[in-house]
C-alpha cells in the first residue's frame, strides 16, 4: 500500500529508490531462490495425496482419486497407531524434559563448584552427535549377543539375555530415555540462562528472613520461571505433530517387530515413499501432518501472543 | 543452620550433576574402550568397561582395509566445509537484506522467508521436486543442496541480530560517503555481525557433519559419495559392505572372514564421532550463545 501511495506522488523518487536498493535485492536473491527450490516448489506436489500415482503419468498427469486415499489410510490400523504414536511421545518428551531441564538449570544454578562449567558441557556433548553415531551407542548396550547390558548387567544377576530389538514392550522407555539423555543439556540452556538473570537480591532477602534453600526454588525461581516454562511448553506443543526421525528411525534400527511402538509420522511417510513404494499413502500421511502441524503451530502461537507478545513468533 | 542446609544441597547437586554427567559421557567410553577391545574378547564377553585384552586391530583394519572408509571422510569433510560456505553466504546476504528498514517490499519478503516455518510441504513432495524436476538422485548435490542450505529460522535469527547490533546510522554513513550497498556489507555490518555469523555458521557445519537423511534417501546407487554417516548407518546392520564397496571386489570373501566385524564397527563410529568431540571445547561457548539467542525466539 506505501508502494503505490508512493508511485502516484513521485514515479522517478521510487525508480531511483528501486535503483539505490538494487544490489540489496539482489543480495537477497540466492536465499529466495534457495527457500524457492526447497520449500515452495514442492507445494504444488502435495496434490499427490488426491492422486492416484502413476510414475509414468507423473504427479500431475496421474488420475485424481479424490479422498480415497485419506479414507484408505484412515480405515487402516496404521493412522491410529502413528498418530498416537506421535502425540504420545511427544507429551511424555515435554513433559520430562521439561522437569529433568528445570531441575538441572536450577542445580547447576546454586552450586559453586567449579566442576559446574565441566559438568554443563558433558551433558550438552549428547546433543551434538547425530542419530546414526547414538544408533551404534545404543546397540554397544543393547546388542543381544555382544551388548553389555546382556553381557555384563543381566548376566550378573544371572539373568537370560534378552533380545532387546524385537521386544517392543522395552521400546517406550529406551526411547524417552534416549531423547531425554541426548536433549538435557540442550533443553536446560535456556532455564539456565533465565534464572541467572533473576535479580540476586530476591534470594539474598529471603535468606536473610530465613527461607531455606528449597523454599527460595519454590517461592521465588520457579514462579519467576513460569513464563519461560508456559512459552517454551507451548512452542513444543506446537510441533508436536512432528517427530525426530533418527531417533523413531535409527535408534530402533528400524526393526520390522517394533513398527507398533517406534512408528511415528514422520517413519511412516518415509516407509510408505521409499521402502514400500505406497506413495499415494505417504503424501495422504504428509498433507495430514502439514496441515494439523500447520494449524497447531498457529494455535500455539496465538496463545504465545495472548500471554507474552515479544515471545511469540508472529 | 543456614550454612549446613547450603552444605547439603551442595553436596547433593553436585552428586547428581556427577551422575549426569557419567550418563553423557560413559556411552562415549564404552564405544572407545570397545573399539580398542580384541575382537575375540568382545565375542566372548561383550562390549565391557573392563576389556580383558586391548588391541588395535580395529583401526589397522579400517585405515588398511577400508579405504572406503578413508573415502567417505574425505566426502564428510567437502560437503561440511562446501556446505558450511555455501549456507554463510546465502543466509547472511538475505539476513542482511531484511534487516534493512526502508527497503521496499520487505514486508512481503520477510513473510516468504517466515512462512516457511509455519508450513512445510513434508518428505513426499520434496523428494519428488528433487528428483523428477532437479535430478539430484545420486549426485553430490543431493547430500549438499536439500534441506540443509539453510532455513527460516537461520535467517530471521540472523536479520534480527543487524537490526539490533549493526546501527542503521552508521551504515547510512558509509552510504552517503559512496561506500557500494556491498562495500557497506562486506566491511562493515559483516564484521559487526561475526559473533551470529560464527554461531551460525556452527550449527550449519554440525547439520552437515551429521547429516545422514540426505544420503540415505538420495543416494540410492551411488555408494561412493557416502558421507561417513551413511557409510555407518550401512554398516550397523551390514558389516560386509566394507568389503563390498571397498575397490577389490575378488578380494571380498576373504576379507569377509578376516574382519574384526564385532569392534570394527565400534571403531567407525569413534572415527565418525571424533571430529565433534575434538572441536567441542573450542566452540562450545558459542554454541551455547547460539542456542541462547535462539531460544529468545523459540
Amino acid at each position: 500500500m506505501k508502494e503505490t501511495t508512493a508511485v502516484t506522488a513521485s514515479v522517478p523518487k521510487k525508480r531511483s529508490k528501486f535503483r539505490r536498493f538494487l544490489p540489496v535485492y539482489i543480495m537477497a536473491l540466492p536465499g529466495l531462490i534457495y527457500l524457492f527450490i526447497n520449500n515452495y516448489m514442492p507445494l504444488p506436489g502435495l496434490v499427490l495425496a488426491f492422486k492416484n500415482y502413476n510414475a509414468r503419468k507423473g504427479i500431475y498427469g496421474s488420475d485424481w482419486a479424490g479422498f480415497s486415499n485419506f479414507k484408505y489410510l484412515f480405515q487402516t490400523q496404521d493412522a491410529f497407531v502413528i498418530t498416537r504414536n506421535t502425540l504420545c511421545y511427544n507429551i511424555v518428551f515435554i513433559v520430562v524434559n521439561m522437569v529433568c531441564a528445570i531441575a538441572v538449570a536450577i542445580i547447576l544454578s546454586e552450586i559453586t563448584s567449579k566442576a559446574k562449567k565441566f559438568y554443563q558441557s558433558a551433558i550438552l556433548l549428547p546433543y551434538l552427535i547425530s542419530a546414526v553415531i547414538v544408533s551404534y551407542l545404543v546397540f554397544a548396550f543393547l546388542s543381544t549377543e555382544n551388548g553389555f547390558v546382556n553381557n555384563s548387567i543381566l548376566s550378573l544377576f544371572g539373568k537370560e539375555p534378552i533380545s532387546w530389538y524385537t521386544e517392543k514392550k522395552y521400546w517406550p522407555f529406551i526411547l524417552v530415555f534416549v531423547n531425554t539423555w541426548k536433549g538435557i543439556g540442550y533443553n536446560c540452556i535456556i532455564y539456565l540462562s533465565t534464572i541467572l538473570g533473576f535479580d540476586r537480591a530476591y534470594y539474598e532477602a529471603a535468606a536473610i528472613d530465613g527461607a531455606s534453600k528449597w523454599q527460595q526454588i519454590t517461592k521465588i525461581t520457579l514462579p519467576m520461571l513460569k513464563p519461560t516454562i508456559i512459552m517454551l511448553v507451548l512452542m513444543a506443543v506446537g510441533r508436536i505433530f512432528y517427530s525426530d526421525f533418527g531417533l523413531f528411525y535409527q535408534v530402533p534400527q528400524n526393526s520390522g517387530s517394533l513398527y507398533s511402538v517406534t512408528n511415528t509420522i514422520d517413519t511412516y511417510v518415509y516407509r510408505g515413499l521409499l521402502e514400500l513404494g505406497d506413495i499415494t499413502m505417504s503424501a495422504a500421511a504428509g498433507l495430514y501432518q502439514s496441515i494439523v502441524g500447520f494449524v497447531l503451530v498457529l494455535g500455539a502461537n496465538l496463545l504465545v501472543r495472548k500471554l507474552d507478545k515479544d515471545s511469540a513468533l508472529f | 543452620m543456614r550454612t549446613r542446609e547450603e552444605r547439603r544441597f551442595q553436596v547433593i547437586g553436585n552428586i547428581v550433576m556427577i551422575i549426569l554427567t557419567a550418563c553423557a559421557l560413559l556411552p562415549m567410553i564404552l564405544l572407545v574402550l570397545s573399539s580398542l577391545t580384541d575382537n575375540d574378547t568382545l565375542i566372548r564377553n561383550g562390549y565391557s568397561f573392563l576389556p580383558e585384552k586391548f588391541s588395535l586391530q580395529a583401526y589397522t583394519y579400517i585405515f588398511s582395509t577400508g579405504n572406503s572408509v578413508i573415502h567417505a571422510y574425505g566426502i564428510s569433510i567437502l560437503l561440511t566445509v562446501v556446505g558450511t560456505t555455501c549456507s554463510l553466504v546465502i543466509t547472511t546476504l538475505l539476513a542482511y537484506a531484511l534487516s534493512k528498514k526502508a527497503l521496499p517490499g520487505k514486508g512481503v519478503l520477510t513473510f516468504i522467508v517466515f512462512f516457511t516455518m509455519l508450513f512445510n510441504g513434508g518428505l513426499v513432495p520434496t523428494y519428488m521436486n528433487y528428483t523428477n524436476v532437479f535430478g539430484l538422485k545420486n549426485t553430490f548435490w543431493g547430500l549438499l543442496i536439500p534441506s540443509l542450505l539453510t532455513n527460516g529460522f537461520n535467517i530471521l535469527l540472523m536479520k534480527s541480530y543487524f537490526v539490533t547490533g549493526v546501527p542503521d546510522e552508521v551504515l547510512e554513513a558509509a552510504y552517503i560517503d559512496g561506500a557500494s550497498e556491498f562495500k557497506t556489507f562486506y566491511s562493515i555490518a559483516l564484521p559487526l555481525a561475526k559473533p551470529i555469523v560464527a554461531t551460525i555458521g556452527l550449527f550449519a557445519g554440525i547439520a552437515y557433519w551429521n547429516d545422514w537423511m540426505n544420503g540415505y534417501i538420495y543416494l540410492t546407487k551411488r555408494t561412493d559419495l557416502y558421507s561417513i554417516q551413511n557409510l555407518l548407518n550401512r554398516m550397523i546392520q551390514n558389516i560386509q559392505f566394507l568389503t563390498q564397496s571397498s575397490a577389490n571386489i575378488s578380494n571380498a570373501n576373504v576379507g569377509l572372514s578376516s574382519i574384526p566385524a564385532v569392534s570394527v564397527r565400534m571403531a567407525m563410529a569413534v572415527v565418525g564421532v571424533l571430529p565433534i568431540v575434538i572441536v567441542y571445547p573450542f566452540v562450545q561457548n558459542n554454541f551455547v550463545k547460539g542456542i541462547t539467542l535462539g531460544g529468545v525466539k523459540g
